[in-house]
Order: C-alpha cells, then sequence, then structure tokens
C-alpha cells in the first residue's frame, strides 16, 4: 500500500501531526509498535500546559511552547478533552525573590504574560501553599489537560477525516525507493513518499534506522504520586517550585481527571524504555512536596508511575533532513513537549503543504461529537439513553462512576479501545482508588463480548493477558 | 506434636500426645478439636474445595462431601478436573460418588 | 425520576447487608436492599472456600454456600431488591440516589439506612509499590474473582505480599490449581491473618512465609518477570544491602481491606481514624440519626458470622427508628481503647441494664494477658486470653449494669 506520508510514533506528537495531515487530500498513515497510541511517554508525565516563561529565549522549545499554548486551549474545546485553563505559579521563599525576576525577564522575552504576586495574593489563589511561600510568579495562561485523551483525541479525529493507524506496527527498516521511502514493519510494508519521525524515546533510533542526522540521546526520568480525588478540592493551581538545571521541578498539580499529583523527579537514565518508579526517588517526592504545599497527602496515594523525557542537547529537533529530502523529524521531545505539539504539528503540518502542494479536503469533521459521559448528562438525557440502552444504567466502575455503556463506546470509537488500559485512558474506568480491582474482570468481560475474542485473550496493554490460563488446564 | 487447630477461625493451638495407646490432645476448646488433633497425628486429613468445568462453558465450584487424606489432595483436584459438570447444574447437587474410592462425593457449592 | 418509599433502604446485598435487611424486614419495616452487583452474596460468592457458617448456622460450609442460604431467605421474604443498583450519593433527609438498568436514575427516600458497602482492597499504588507497572499485579481479591468465578489463573510462579486472609486463601487456591506460590513476605514479624490459615494454606503446601520483609521493586514489562525484597529494619524500611532478588510472573497483593465509606463524604458522619468506618452506638447508629453501618464497612471483620450478627442489630435497629420505636432517651457513655487495644466497637454504650458485647483487635502479638474494662478506677471486666493477634477479632461481654461511666479497654499482663 502506498501513502504520501507515514507518521512514525503515536505519541501525542504524532497523532497531533497526523491530525493536520489527515485534513488534506493525501493518504496519511500512522504506525504505532504498542498495542494504543499514548503508550509510553505521553501517558506518564505532568498534563501541564506550560505557560512558557522559563524556556530559553529564541528556542524551538520557547517557540513550540508559546504558540502551543495558544493552540491548545482550542483543541481541547473542538477535542472534548478533559481540562482546566486554572493558572500557575512558580513558589519561592524570602531570599529567592531574584530567581523569580530573572524568570519574569525570560517570560518577557518569549512574550509571555507574568505577574508576580505576594503571599497575601497567592493564598487568595492557594490557601494551602508552605508556610515558606513567601513570593510567586503567577502564568494564568498555564493549565492542565489530560495528555493520554488529548493524544487519542487526536488520533480519533484524524481517523474520522480519513487518516489510518496501524497499532502493534514496529518499523524496523526505512529505506529509499523510488516511490520516496519503504517502510519495513513487524505488521507489513508500507512506502511513502514522506516519513514524518515522531517516534519519542526512539526517535534517533529511527534516524538511524533510515539514515538520516544521527544525534545522542539521553534521559532523565520522572516519577510522580497519584493522589485520590477527595483531595483535589485543596488545590486549584499548577504549583511549581523554583526551575533548576534538571528541570521545572517537582510540581504539585490537580488533573484534568480530578486526581491530584506530585512529581516528577528527574533520575538520569540510559534507557529508552525506563519507567520503573525507585524508592529513593519516591522519597525524594516525599521530602520535596512539603516545601511548597502544605496540605500533601502521601496516604491518600492511589498510584505510582514513572515517566521517560528523552533530551537531544538542549533544544528539540524539529526540521526536514538536511541528509534525506522528504524526511522530517520532530524528536527529543521533552518538556514541554505536551504543550508544545499542536505547535509542532502546525509547523510540520506547513512544511509538508509547501512541499507537495496539498489542498484540503472539502469535508473535514474540526469539532468533535462530544463524549457522553454519566458526570455530564442531564436527568433528562440520561433517562432517554436508558430507555434506549439499559448499559447506561450499569455502572460499571464503581470509583469514578463510568457505566457500560462508555465502556463499550470507547471499545467502539474511531481508534477502537482494545486493551484494558485503553479503555481506562479513555474512560476513567479503573483509574479510581480500587484501581481497577472490582471492575478490572468486568471491563476484561465487556471486551472480550464486544470484540469476540476469549477472556484470556483481552490484554491489559503491552500485549501481556490478565487471565493467563484457564483452570483445569494448567499444566 | 504441636499444631494450630484449622476446624474453626478460633484456631486454638493443639498439643498431641501418645502416651502407650492412648493420644491425647489438649488446648481444644471442643469436640472437633479432639478429632481433629487425633487425626493429625495418625492421618491428617483435609476438606476440599475446587472448581469443574461446566459444559458449554465456565465453571462451577465444588467442595468434597468430607475429608480426604492429606496427601490425596492433589490426586482428588485432579480428578475432579476430569469431571464436567451439566449447565444446569446448582447449589447442591452431586456430580460424582465416592470419589477415586475414598468415601467423598463431589458437591455443587456455587456458579457464576 | 422515579421516586421510591421505604422504611429501611440497605445499602450493600452481601452477607451483611442481607442479614440486615431480613431483621428489619423482621421487625415490620418496608425494607430495600440496593445491590450494585448483579445478585445478593458480595465477596462470598468468590470465596470458595470452607469457613464459614459454624458460629451461626452451626456448620461449616463454603462462601457461595452461605450466601445462597441467605439469599433463599431474602427471596421468601417481602424484601425489594434492586440489583446492579448503584448509589450514587446519600444525603441529609436520608435519601438515596441510585442508577439501575431496571430503574434508571431514582431516588430512595427511608426512614432509616443501613450502610452495608463492605470493604475494599489496598492496592499496588496505595502502598507506593516501585518499579515497573506491568501485567501480572494484582490484588488477591481480584485474583480471586478471575480464578473462582471465570474460572481463570492470572500467573503462574506467584509471589504475595502481605498475610491477610484472602492472600493466605489465595496462596493455596492458586496452588491446587496448578500454580507454584513461591514465597509470602509479610511487612510485619507476624501475621495479619488467621493462624489456621497460615497451617492450612501455606504449612500444608510448603509455601514459605518471610516475617518482617517487604518488596523493594518490581520488575518486567509488559508482565512482571521479578521482583526484589528486603528485610526491614525496626522503622519498617527496607535494608536495602540485603535484598534479593525471585523470578515470578504474578504478585498478588493483599497488604490490607478499607471499609468503603466514600458515600459519607455528604453526610457528618464521626469517623474512627482507627477503622476507618463510622463511630456507632450498641445499635450500630453512627452519629448521623437513623443512619446504620455494619459489616465490613463499620470495620473489617475476620468472620463472616460475625457480620451477620452484627448486621441483624443494625437491621432490627434501623426497622426501630424508621418506625417510630426507637426509644432515644438513653445516656450514653464512650468506649475507649488503649495499652495494646486499637480499637473497640461499638464506640458508644447507653447506659441501663443487660448485656452489651464489645469487639475489639490489638496491636501486637499478646500471650497469656488480660483483657480488661474498666469505668474510672473500678474494673468492670477482666478477661484472660492465652493468645491475641492483630489478625483475629477477639469480643467479651460487658455487664451493662456495671457501667457507672466512660469504659476503657485495655490490656493487662
Amino acid at each position: 500500500m502506498k501513502y504520501d506520508c507515514i507518521v512514525i510514533g503515536g505519541g501525542v506528537i504524532g497523532t497531533a501531526v497526523l491530525d493536520r495531515l489527515a485534513t488534506y487530500s493525501m493518504r496519511a498513515l500512522l504506525l504505532e509498535k504498542e498495542d494504543d497510541v499514548a503508550s509510553f511517554t505521553t501517558r506518564a508525565n505532568s498534563g501541564i500546559v506550560h505557560a512558557g516563561y522559563d524556556c530559553e529565549p529564541n528556542t524551538l522549545k520557547a517557540r513550540f511552547n508559546v504558540r502551543g499554548n495558544e493552540l491548545m486551549w482550542q483543541d481541547v474545546e473542538d477535542l472534548d478533552v478533559p481540562h482546566l485553563k486554572c493558572g500557575s505559579i512558580v513558589v519561592a521563599r524570602y531570599n529567592q525573590l531574584y530567581q523569580l525576576e530573572k524568570l519574569a525577564h525570560k517570560a518577557k522575552d518569549n512574550g509571555v504574560l507574568i505577574q508576580l504576586i505576594d503571599r497575601e495574593t497567592i493564598l487568595k489563589m492557594e490557601p494551602n501553599i508552605s508556610d515558606e511561600v513567601v513570593y510567586a510568579l503567577y502564568a494564568p495562561s498555564a493549565g492542565i489537560v489530560s495528555p493520554y485523551q488529548l493524544c487519542i483525541a487526536y488520533a480519533d479525529r484524524a481517523v474520522t477525516n480519513g487518516a489510518k493507524i496501524k497499532l502493534d506496527t514496529e518499523v524496523i527498516g526505512i529505506e529509499k525507493s523510488e516511490y520516496g521511502y519503504k517502510v519495513t514493519t513487524t505488521n507489513g510494508k508500507f512506502e511513502c513518499r514522506c516519513v514524518i519521525n515522531c517516534a519519542g524515546a526512539h526517535g534517533a533510533d529511527i534516524n538511524d534506522l533510515a539514515g538520516a542526522e544521527h544525534y545522542e540521546t539521553t534521559f532523565r526520568r520522572g516519577d510522580y504520586f497519584v493522589i485520590d480525588n477527595t483531595e483535589r478540592k485543596n488545590i486549584n493551581t499548577v504549583i511549581f517550585p523554583l526551575p533548576t538545571e534538571a528541570g521545572k521541578g517537582i510540581l504539585v498539580a490537580p488533573t484534568a481527571d480530578g486526581n491530584v499529583i506530585y512529581g516528577p523527579t528527574a533520575v538520569d537514565s540510559t534507557s529508552s524504555d525506563d519507567t520503573a518508579t525507585s524508592l529513593a526517588s519516591l522519597d525524594e517526592i516525599r521530602r520535596s512536596v512539603p516545601g511548597s504545599y502544605k496540605s500533601y497527602a502521601f496516604n491518600k496515594c492511589i498510584r505510582v508511575y514513572g515517566g521517560l523525557r528523552t533530551l537531544i542537547g538542549h533544544d528539540f529537533v524539529v526540521k526536514q533532513s538536511e541528509i534525506l529530502d522528504d524526511f522530517i523529524m520532530a524528536i527529543g521531545i521533552c518538556s514541554p513537549g505536551l504543550t508544545s505539539a499542536p505547535a509542532i504539528a502546525e509547523y510540520i503540518e506547513q512544511m509538508v503543504v509547501e512541499k507537495f502542494g496539498l489542498i484540503k479536503k472539502e469535508k473535514v469533521v474540526t469539532v468533535m461529537r462530544k463524549h457522553k459521559r454519566l458526570e455530564n448528562l442531564s436527568e433528562k438525557d440520561l433517562d432517554k439513553l436508558i430507555a434506549k440502552n439499559q448499559a447506561w444504567g450499569r455502572i460499571v466502575c464503581r470509583c469514578e462512576k463510568i457505566t457500560e455503556a462508555e465502556i463499550v463506546a470507547a471499545i467502539h470509537s474511531p481508534l477502537p479501545a482494545t486493551t484494558v488500559d485503553a479503555v481506562k485512558r479513555r474512560t476513567r474506568a479503573g483509574m479510581g482508588r480500587c484501581q481497577g480491582g472490582f471492575c478490572g474482570p468486568k471491563v476484561m468481560e465487556i471486551i472480550s463480548r464486544e470484540l469476540n475474542i476469549p477472556l484470556n485473550e483481552v490484554k491489559k496493554g503491552g500485549g501481556a493477558a490478565i487471565a493467563q490460563y484457564k483452570v483445569k488446564e494448567v499444566e | 506434636m504441636n499444631t494450630i487447630c484449622i476446624m474453626c477461625p478460633m484456631g486454638c493451638p493443639l498439643t498431641v500426645e501418645q502416651e502407650g495407646d492412648e493420644i491425647k490432645v489438649a488446648g481444644n476448646t471442643c469436640k472437633r478439636g479432639d478429632k481433629y488433633g487425633r487425626d493429625e497425628f495418625t492421618a491428617p486429613k483435609r476438606s476440599i474445595t475446587t472448581l469443574v468445568n461446566i459444559s458449554g462453558g465456565g465453571v462451577a465450584s465444588v467442595k468434597t462431601s468430607d475429608s480426604v487424606p492429606k496427601e490425596r489432595i492433589f490426586d482428588v483436584i485432579a480428578e475432579i478436573g476430569k469431571l464436567v459438570a451439566d449447565e444446569n447444574v446448582k447449589i447442591g447437587d452431586r456430580i460424582a460418588e465416592n470419589l477415586l474410592g475414598l468415601g467423598v462425593d463431589v458437591l455443587i457449592t456455587g456458579r457464576k | 425520576m422515579r421516586t421510591l418509599d421505604f422504611d429501611v433502604a440497605v445499602i450493600g446485598g452481601g452477607p451483611a447487608g442481607m442479614a440486615a435487611a431480613l431483621a428489619a424486614q423482621k421487625a415490620g419495616a418496608k425494607t430495600v436492599i440496593l445491590e450494585r452487583d448483579v445478585r445478593l452474596g458480595g465477596i462470598l460468592n468468590q470465596c470458595i472456600h470452607q469457613g464459614f457458617g459454624l458460629h451461626y448456622f452451626g456448620e461449616e460450609m463454603t462462601g457461595p454456600e452461605y450466601a445462597d442460604k441467605f439469599r433463599k431467605k431474602v427471596e421468601k421474604k417481602d424484601i425489594t431488591v434492586m440489583l446492579e443498583c448503584m448509589v450514587l450519593s446519600l444525603d441529609k433527609n436520608k435519601t438515596v440516589t441510585a442508577l439501575s438498568p431496571e430503574y434508571g436514575l431514582c431516588k430512595i427516600n427511608a426512614g432509616a439506612i443501613v450502610l452495608a458497602m463492605g470493604c475494599r482492597e489496598r492496592t499496588a499504588g496505595a502502598i507506593a509499590l516501585a518499579g515497573s507497572r506491568p501485567a501480572g499485579i494484582y490484588t488477591a481479591g481480584m485474583a480471586q474473582k478471575i480464578c473462582n468465578v471465570d474460572g481463570y489463573l492470572v500467573g503462574k510462579d506467584v509471589v504475595i505480599l502481605g498475610s491477610g486472609d484472602i492472600g493466605l486463601i489465595m496462596a493455596r487456591r492458586m496452588t491446587t490449581e496448578g500454580a507454584s506460590v513461591k514465597l509470602v513476605l509479610e511487612l510485619m514479624p507476624y501475621s495479619s491473618g488467621l493462624k489456621r490459615n497460615i497451617v492450612q494454606c501455606l504449612d500444608d503446601y510448603g509455601i514459605p512465609i518471610k516475617y518482617s520483609h517487604t518488596i523493594t521493586r518490581v520488575e518486567g514489562y509488559p508482565r512482571l518477570t521479578g521482583l526484589y525484597y528486603a528485610p526491614v529494619g525496626e522503622d519498617r524500611k527496607p535494608i536495602l544491602e540485603q535484598e534479593e532478588y525471585i523470578a515470578c510472573d504474578t504478585l498478588l497483593l493483599s497488604v490490607g481491606l478499607i471499609p468503603e465509606n466514600d458515600l459519607l463524604s455528604g453526610l457528618d458522619v464521626e469517623m474512627s481514624r482507627v477503622t476507618q468506618g463510622a463511630v456507632v452506638d450498641e445499635k450500630r447508629m453512627t452519629s448521623f440519626d437513623g443512619v446504620f453501618s455494619c459489616g465490613n464497612v463499620l470495620h473489617v471483620h475476620d468472620l463472616v458470622d460475625n457480620v451477620s450478627e452484627e448486621a441483624e442489630i443494625a437491621g432490627n435497629s434501623a426497622a426501630e427508628y424508621a418506625l417510630g420505636k426507637y426509644a432515644d432517651t438513653a445516656e450514653y457513655v464512650n468506649v475507649t481503647a488503649t495499652d495494646g487495644v486499637r480499637y473497640a466497637l461499638p464506640q458508644r454504650i447507653s447506659k441501663g441494664e443487660g448485656k452489651v458485647r464489645v469487639f475489639f483487635r490489638v496491636g501486637d502479638v499478646y500471650r497469656n494477658c488480660k483483657l480488661v474494662a474498666e469505668c474510672g478506677e473500678e474494673q468492670i471486666l477482666s478477661k484472660k486470653f492465652m493468645v491475641l493477634a492483630p489478625g483475629e477479632m477477639g469480643s467479651v461481654e460487658l455487664d451493662k449494669s456495671r457501667i457507672s461511666g466512660d469504659v476503657v479497654v485495655r490490656l493487662k499482663k
């Protein structure tokens, strides 16, 4: 099968690019090695829409962050992705004012609106700020978004507009061909005119595979605590400490899913798949959080996770290859990569459009139909839905109050959810305080029924089944 | 011999001793404990609960009608593994008798 | 929205809910059970092992049989049962908002409410388990459901963290169904489960248990491949220098049960920090008038027989309350626990005549000790115990006529 563009990697950058390409009269395909999009860094980060005050001026990071922030708030509306433009504060102690002032200068250079505020003002915004905090840098344009739902929504819209996504498809070879490129995968061969490398932690590997520019990659892991949604009421904004060389520091933030997170740490790593949390790193969070936030509740932890930052030098690498024609890369996308996603996609879209002189499709879906969710339904609408389909009255996930109908809808969405984790990312079933202990088997049963597969073929995610062996048939 | 009685959740600590032909159990607080202590000393026995396949798919839970020699636990479970219960089976149904000649039957205890 | 009126609404149709509803109905109350599952019985339906009913029915049976006995009793009585019915909220007027496929979104106005929602298991997240997040790590109860109800094993090479009863029971279940349970690790120097479960679930099958040990990290993705564990010091922190590795494809967690009281967030109910359930009087009424609590949502029990008994008290009292027969003119005293006793329940007792049974748990293993109850200087009860352990709930009966003021329950050598 021949395509115009192949996007490699189904993280938020790849799906955002695909989503834009799908609006043109062209054949676009995305290849993802995992069984769902948003399966690696996109599912394990802070979910922050950064304002852009802290990026070094005149870098791609600064440019894409600021533009990405502008685009993001429209995208999340159009795509019906959980979000909140809640603002962020960087908090400082008495003797740290000058550091905030330095940040304020950068903000000015980057064209980001910020405000230096005193304790009294901070307390109005964030009553549970730590007692030592005296000043803060307030950025009203910052906020939070569900990173995986954003990625999935881009993918869904791209598919709705005619793009293709192949999951469980790992790229193992890229060769020049008469047509352009021949891309060999674990799931067939594909030809295309243009390759767009959005392969995240494996971005440099894909470059090497194709013979494009070689980059040295380093990795930095960050661990997080996820706190029960009962704690959500105690926090209003994203609370950052002062940034350091290693990153933006251990933040305290609400999540778009209604929880609170503490993290990330910054642990240097050599591995592109290192997302395992460590005791030492989790302890660092336990020590750090009280310095900025006093309503910490580690005893309400429902989950810990680790995410990986992929670094190439000090900036993103987003460009047309200088070695290979029609080979575009968006790699080394660490923080603020999520915020930058729409801007990087916009930039690549322009590159591709110029290259191939693409024209827009006549009919394009921009605003996706809102997901029906129990929590947003009026009594009347819910009654109507139940009358037609009893699954709307059947709560499967008791912690997050997710109905069977929502789960079935996720399984049959444009990019279908076929695993327990994929259902979780789309519906929040299993994301609550029991962590799927109660609803996990029920979700498995629903997937088994809807996809007509036996229970032992239902995967958690990453290709591993949960109910592995039929009893009485165990060797 | 010192052991913990498993006949009920009380978990009485038992001391079982043989004096000549007589086996003495101490520490028990009921008759069941006395019997358990003796059995445990001479020939330990266990009740078995496991699953059985149902024709047409799925499983039902089963128990043995009485306890079986401890060393035969896995034999008994393997034998029950060969059984297939009718799909209309219900709690209390006897699906096998005198399993392996041990004098115990297999009873359905529950199903989905 | 449909509105239904009942004297007593019982939230939860497990052993506590069924017993409470039966008692309420018997006392003359128009009663409803709101059950979120497709059938009554709750977690008992997946507990296919023996050990239920010896005290209550004088007959040992399995969980599903115990549930079935109660289910049949409920079916014979005039009790409304709403299945697949999830309670969404409970408000100050004792109105329950619930959702079910059959009734849709509905309101249930009740004269009295009985909370019987049971408990949930602590998860890998709750204990901030370090390492990767692969398939193969489940709560023991989830593995139990998948095994005993669905008929599948979650893995073959198993390590169990925690020695709660479900974990021990699952060690035996996994073994007898063909898996290899390699090791049980327990953070504390003693088991948190029943002694007899150590004997019949671990010792019988030669499964080793290491006390004062915990997991330091898990490894593998997408499936668990192994884990590191270490002994813990006095502070319960792992001694990393003594870390050891064990290969496994499954880790089952049996690290504690938490009463599922999330529904109470809208009400001003006094909660116990120790039990994580409501504070109740001997009739199992919470600090919110007309709201009663029983079973594992009140405090985690070891024996379902005790749950049934407790639920009968709550159900009967709820009926009395709803029917206006509740005499609440009594004076109450507080019951508190100290010196080795973690909690005593009920936490409030009315003054008067008769007996009242007080349940308690201790915080460590104690041998040859006395449990005493005191009112001020006066000792009103003393009972000897050969051994008391945190995994085993104890009880004593107090003579109310001797209660002159607040009661303190403590251990004495």
